[in-house]
């Protein structure tokens, strides 16, 4: 396991390109207010744990510590962790079976009492294995994990069932805020309705609907850290306000995504004023078709679909106009599990010749007897990037004759139409927090294993291959089974991931120490950030 | 006068309950609800099992008749439950964004009176000039305009205009501030919104104004006033304009009641945080209990306005009440 | 029951003014065009938007939902006389397509909802009593509840094909147009000459189409006029908050709704001319809607 984990450092050259600033030399300045704005309407609860949506994250995500997360110096890398709380990132035991962490001492939270491993053992078995009663989002996510135990307290222990390369990265999730043990003991639902934990900033106002406030934890661990006094976040989900406020500086930016529209008319109209920072993004659109409803469980007909998209003309013609930028599979395309080129190449619906692609779907819907072939694509309404690749399919698939329409509905009916199975094809989406191959390919598993996975499709030998990719420990050969999962989805044309999505972050000059990472869900506690005016 | 008024009064009762079952139904045949809105809108996969144990919290698991009775029952008690998106009181959330928006239903209210009677009149005046021309054409453009679109280009020109002249651009406040707190920065943040909701409101009350006046200067009272040799602006002022007004302030009355619509688009467009924008995030969220909320207090504020506006009539015209 | 109306309805403009007004048609026509100038320029417009959306295959110089992304958002050209939109379709062939969605969505809103509410209208009315006491009751419920709801369910259930959106705009406007009708009608049904041919032994039917729903003609015009112009601005309404017509439909709500939110500054032909055809559309039935209220409106007649 040791062995392994270097290798994934080593691979880390396939690191992203574009927008990645160097880290700037000068010291950070104290002081200021940084106002940013969450592109969302208020979050449900505050309760990190339960939570999914990112206008939680965005909100809450100054006031807590987490055990380990990405480095906030190059959030970038996908293979990299730093410690939190802990004091070091410990290699595991007992052939990668047990995680010794050794906790910082001395930490507060910000009711002045203090944070000891009792704390984090306590909050990650509420993440983990939480009481009857209690909802956790990412409980999936640790099956591998046994128990969790805080032997003194400066020692959280995890030993896991099945040593296997996706602990670490899961164990880096940013929703993992470490709560206060007390007050869980007390009231396991606490921290739906109420913020108090031991990160960089102390709640000054949480208003409903409208904007959370923080000023600088004095008693930080962190050595100089925050450098700002406080920050306000504005929830603020129209896009045209946003980039609006940007121009006229009410807020400095936003953490998720402008579209490149925004981008280019604000470095426009604000010259040297702006600068973006830009990544490949954890996300991506899926199409996804029923393998339940005909003719779409002919693995010919499904095929045909990929074949006539053509990936990369779209993808670049697309990144002008929508947050899409990259070609790639199932693996996020800055990860060493990502296919090269040359491998994605060989599949369907990545072929380099486009015009040769698009005879093979004729021929494939000519032998299906599907030279007609109509439907409707199920959407959701939602611009960027939904709506645009939506309607850029419909266009690809109207050249080898298929006649699509759009269903737009808004999430609720759309998630329904899919847990339903009340669709021909839909355009899902695929978006994962922190970069975790192995575990974020766990949505492409047919349905008996995977709920969630909605071609309703049965497939043992992927699960097969998968189950053995989840224990090897190896890097090389786990990324060999992550070539044979991705190429057994694609031969079956069980469902396409097309175009990633890109993230665009402009924001005022001033703003500095910020780093932008694979994912908006990443890198949010803000305590390295400082204003340079 | 006092059985027209129990009359009327206890005709609204059906109204209430029938909009309440309406609401209630719909947002139930809605698919999807709001467990799987908000464990799955961010893309990531969810568990099943966390979906199941929203619903039993939410008490969606209980028949759909004691959840009707629930809502009913309730709502006579003047209690509306929690919001099930976030799971506060649903009053307290109501009650976080009204400020806002009655400010600026109050402020566009207010900008379209001092616009719409005035030229109205003048219009009705001049009826057939090209003064009449243009100040049709001006009401016209207001509700030919849509309000969204209206909003976004008056953004643009202020931050494209305020650029030009400052050399930095400017844009009302995006959050909030009590009008007792900073007055000069709430008035900012409410003008342009008041402004752009105000000028189709204004539009719709100059019409108004204009017809009632052209109608008034018919009558037999007027013309006998002006063959007396009155000068015209005592007349207009005295007699036609009085009497032009009661049509004009029941449209403004009824229009109020449909200003929280106007709202809806407007302060999206502004980011401001009221009842109209809570209302698009209830049913996007299917929150069945805020939305219920919501939709009884707009039906509750539009039968007041109806309600007040037919007992004034009654009051003014007796023979409705005793038809 | 509901074509029936229609038919009978048409002629009915002339049943409106019985006996020496009928042979002066024409006259009052040409005073229409001579008193309501501004009618007859709103009139024009109607009629130009018409015949844009009827002959769209002719005029369209593109083809209107082809993507081209060698052109995506262009400035106006002589290429593109509008430029073109993000996807690189030619804005001008979408504006003259968006006219007859316009027109589709515009127009049978206007018939279906003011024609239902007509029948409704009147046979409250007419029937009187319980019948009218409980439609009323239903009227106010679907007066009072808020648009955004109808409609979010109404997509949300059947998804956002025009027809849909067209229902969920007809149903707010049957009951405006019932209220209005009944008001009307309730007068006309006081006239001795109905109780005459109830006398008569008329059927209710007979007395309703040919009777009442003549008398009521006039502000049954004037209110589906001014129900084309409200159904276009709901169309666009309903598409910024994403409820309206699909992509790649060419509908003008739709082409602002992501245009003017996202290009309005950077490229913003895209967000101004579907802007400009929403609103020289909706004036020009407002003019003319005003000009037929001053002709029709009896009151306003005898000036």
């Amino acid at each position: 396991m040791g062995i392994s984990q270097t290798g994934v450092k080593l691979a880390l050259a396939a690191a992203l390109t574009a927008g990645a600033i160097t880290a700037a030399a000068e010291a950070p300045k104290r002081g200021g207010i940084l106002t940013y704005m969450i592109p969302a309407d208020g979050g449900p609860s505050l309760d990190g744990h339960r939570e999914t949506t990112y206008a939680v994250l965005h909100a809450t995500a100054p006031f807590y510590s987490v055990l380990i997360r990405v480095n906030p110096d190059n959030p970038a890398s996908t293979t990299e962790f730093t410690c939190d709380l802990c004091r070091e990132v410990p290699t595991p035991t007992d052939n990668g079976l047990t995680y010794t962490f050794k906790i910082r001492t001395g930490v507060k939270f910000h009711d002045g009492s203090p944070l000891t491993a009792q704390d984090v053992a306590t909050s990650w078995n509420k993440i983990v294995h939480p009481a009857p009663g209690v909802a956790s989002a990412r409980e999936n996510n640790f099956v591998m994990v046994d128990t969790i135990t805080a032997p003194d307290d400066e020692t959280v222990v995890f030993k896991l069932k099945f040593a296997t390369l996706t602990f670490l990265p899961a164990l880096a999730d940013p929703y993992a805020y470490i709560y206060s043990k007390t007050v869980l003991d007390r009231d396991m639902h606490w921290y739906e309705k109420n913020i108090m934990g031991s990160g960089p900033f102390k709640l000054v106002e949480y208003q409903t609907g409208q904007s959370v406030k923080g000023e600088r934890n004095p008693d930080y661990y962190h050595p100089g850290q925050p450098y700002l006094d406080g920050f306000v976040a504005i929830f603020a989900p129209k896009q045209s306000v946003r980039t609006d406020a940007i121009r006229a500086d009410r807020a400095a930016l936003e953490f998720r995504s402008l579209p490149p529209s925004a981008r280019d008319q604000l470095i426009k109209e604000l010259g040297d004023k702006i600068k973006v920072q830009e990544s490949d993004w954890n996300c991506g659109n899926v199409v996804t078709p029923n393998h339940q409803k005909k003719p779409f469980d002919d693995v010919r007909v499904r095929k045909a679909l990929f074949l006539a998209i053509d990936q990369w003309k779209g993808a670049a013609a697309l990144s002008k106009i929508a947050i899409i930028r990259t070609v790639g599979s199932i693996v996020f395309p800055g990860s060493p599990f990502a296919a090269t080129k040359e491998e994605l190449q060989e599949l369907s619906g990545y072929w380099p010749d486009i015009d040769k692609s698009r005879a093979e779907a004729r021929r494939l819907l000519k032998e299906a007897g599907q030279e007609n072939l109509t439907f409707e694509l199920l959407n959701r309404n939602v611009d960027q990037p939904y709506k645009i690749v939506g309607t850029w399919l419909i266009d690809e698939w109207s050249k080898v004759g298929i006649k699509a329409a759009q269903k737009v509905v808004p999430t609720g009916p759309w998630l329904d139409s899919m847990r339903s199975g009340d669709f021909t094809v839909a355009l899902e989406a695929n978006c994962q927090n922190i970069v975790n191959p192995i575990a974020d390919v766990g949505r492409w598993l047919p349905h008996e294993v995977q709920r969630e996975n909605f071609g309703y499709f049965s497939d043992p030998e992927m699960i097969d291959i998968y189950n053995r990719m989840l224990r090897e420990t190896d890097f090389k050969q786990a990324r060999t089974l992550m070539r044979q999962y991705e190429t057994r989805i694609n031969q079956q044309a069980h469902q396409l991931m097309v175009t990633w999505w890109y993230r665009i972050v402009p924001m005022r000059s001033y703003v500095e120490g910020w780093r932008i990472s694979p994912s908006h869900y990443l890198n949010q506690d803000l305590a390295n950030v400082w204003l340079d005016r | 006068m006092v059985r027209y008024v129990i009359k009327r009064v206890a005709l609204v009762i059906p109204t209430l309950l029938g909009a309440a079952a309406l609401v209630f139904v719909l947002m139930r045949l809605i698919p999807g609800d709001v467990c799987v809105v908000r464990l799955g809108s961010s893309g990531g996969t969810f568990d099943p099992k966390a979906v199941a144990l929203c619903h039993t919290e939410l008490g969606m698991d209980r028949p759909v008749l004691v959840q009707f009775f629930d809502f009913v029952w309730g709502f006579l008690h003047l209690d509306f439950g929690t919001s099930m998106w976030s799971g506060a009181p649903v009053t307290s959330e109501i009650w976080a964004r009204l400020p806002i928006s009655l400010e600026i239903a109050i402020l566009a209210t207010v900008i379209a009176i001092a616009i719409a009677i005035p030229l109205g009149a003048i219009s009705a005046l001049k009826q057939n000039t090209w003064i009449d021309v243009v100040v049709r054409i001006f009401a016209v453009g207001g509700i030919a305009t849509p309000s969204f679109w209206l909003g976004i280009v008056s953004l643009l020109i202020v931050l494209d205009v305020t650029s030009a002249l400052f050399g930095a651009p400017w844009m009302p406040p995006i959050e909030y501030v009590p009008i007792w707190e900073d007055p000069l920065r709430n008035l900012s943040m409410a003008f342009l919104p008041a402004v752009t909701v105000g000028y189709r409101y204004a539009a719709v009350s100059m019409r108004m104004t204009r017809s009632a006046m052209l109608e008034v200067m018919q009558e037999d009272y007027i013309r006998t006033a002006r063959a007396k040799g009155l000068i015209n602006k005592l007349i207009i002022n005295r007699h036609a304009l009085k009497n032009a007004l009661l049509p004009v302030v029941t449209l403004i009355g009824i229009e109020f009641a449909f200003l929280i619509g106007g709202l809806v688009v407007t302060e999206q467009v502004f980011n401001l945080n009221g009842v109209g924008r809570l209302f698009v995030q209830a049913v996007q969220n299917q929150d069945y209990t805020l939305t219920q909320a919501l939709v009884m207090l707009t039906v509750m504020v539009f039968v007041a306005c109806n309600l007040i506006v037919d007992l004034l009539y009654a009051w003014l015209d007796p023979r409705i009440r005793f038809s | 029951m509901a074509t029936n109306t229609g038919t009978i309805g048409l002629p009915a403009i002339a049943a409106d003014d019985v006996g020496s007004q009928r042979a002066s048609r024409t006259r009052r026509l040409f005073r229409f065009f001579r008193r309501e100038l501004l009618g007859t320029f709103g009139l024009l417009l109607v009629v130009v938007i018409a015949a844009t959306g009827l002959g769209a295959e002719l005029l369209a110089p593109y083809n209107p939902t082809a993507n081209d992304f060698g052109a995506m958002m262009e400035a106006p050209s002589w290429q593109h006389l509008l430029g073109t939109d993000q996807f690189g379709r030619d804005l001008l062939s979408r504006i003259i397509f968006g006219a007859r969605t316009a027109m589709i969505v515009g127009l049978s809103s206007a018939l279906v909802g003011g024609t239902i509410g007509l029948i409704m209208g009147v046979g409250s009315a007419y029937f009187g009593g319980k019948t009218d006491l409980i439609l009323q009751r239903i009227f106010d419920v679907f007066m009072a509840f808020p648009l955004i709801i109808m409609a979010l369910a109404v997509v949300a259930i059947f998804g956002t094909g025009v027809q849909n959106v067209i229902i969920a705009i007809t149903i707010p406007l049957i009951p405006r147009c019932a209220r209005v009708v009944r008001s009307s009608a309730l007068a006309i049904r006081e006239v001795p000459y109905v109780d005459a041919a109830r006398a008569l032994g008329f059927g209710h039917i007979r007395i309703i189409l040919c009777h009442m729903v003549p008398n009521v003609m006039a502000p049954f015009l004037i209110m589906v006029t001014a129900f084309v112009g409200q159904a276009v601005l709901a169309e666009a309404s309903l598409s910024y908050l994403g409820l309206g017509v699909q992509e790649p439909v060419p509908a003008w709500g739709l082409m602002l709704q992501g245009g003017a939110e996202e290009y309005a500054s950077s490229a913003p032909w895209i967000a101004i001319f579907p802007g400009v055809a929403i609103v020289l559309s909706v004036l020009g039935i407002n003019l003319f809607g005003d000009a037929l209220r001053d002709t029709l409106d009896p009151k306003l007649r005898k000036r």
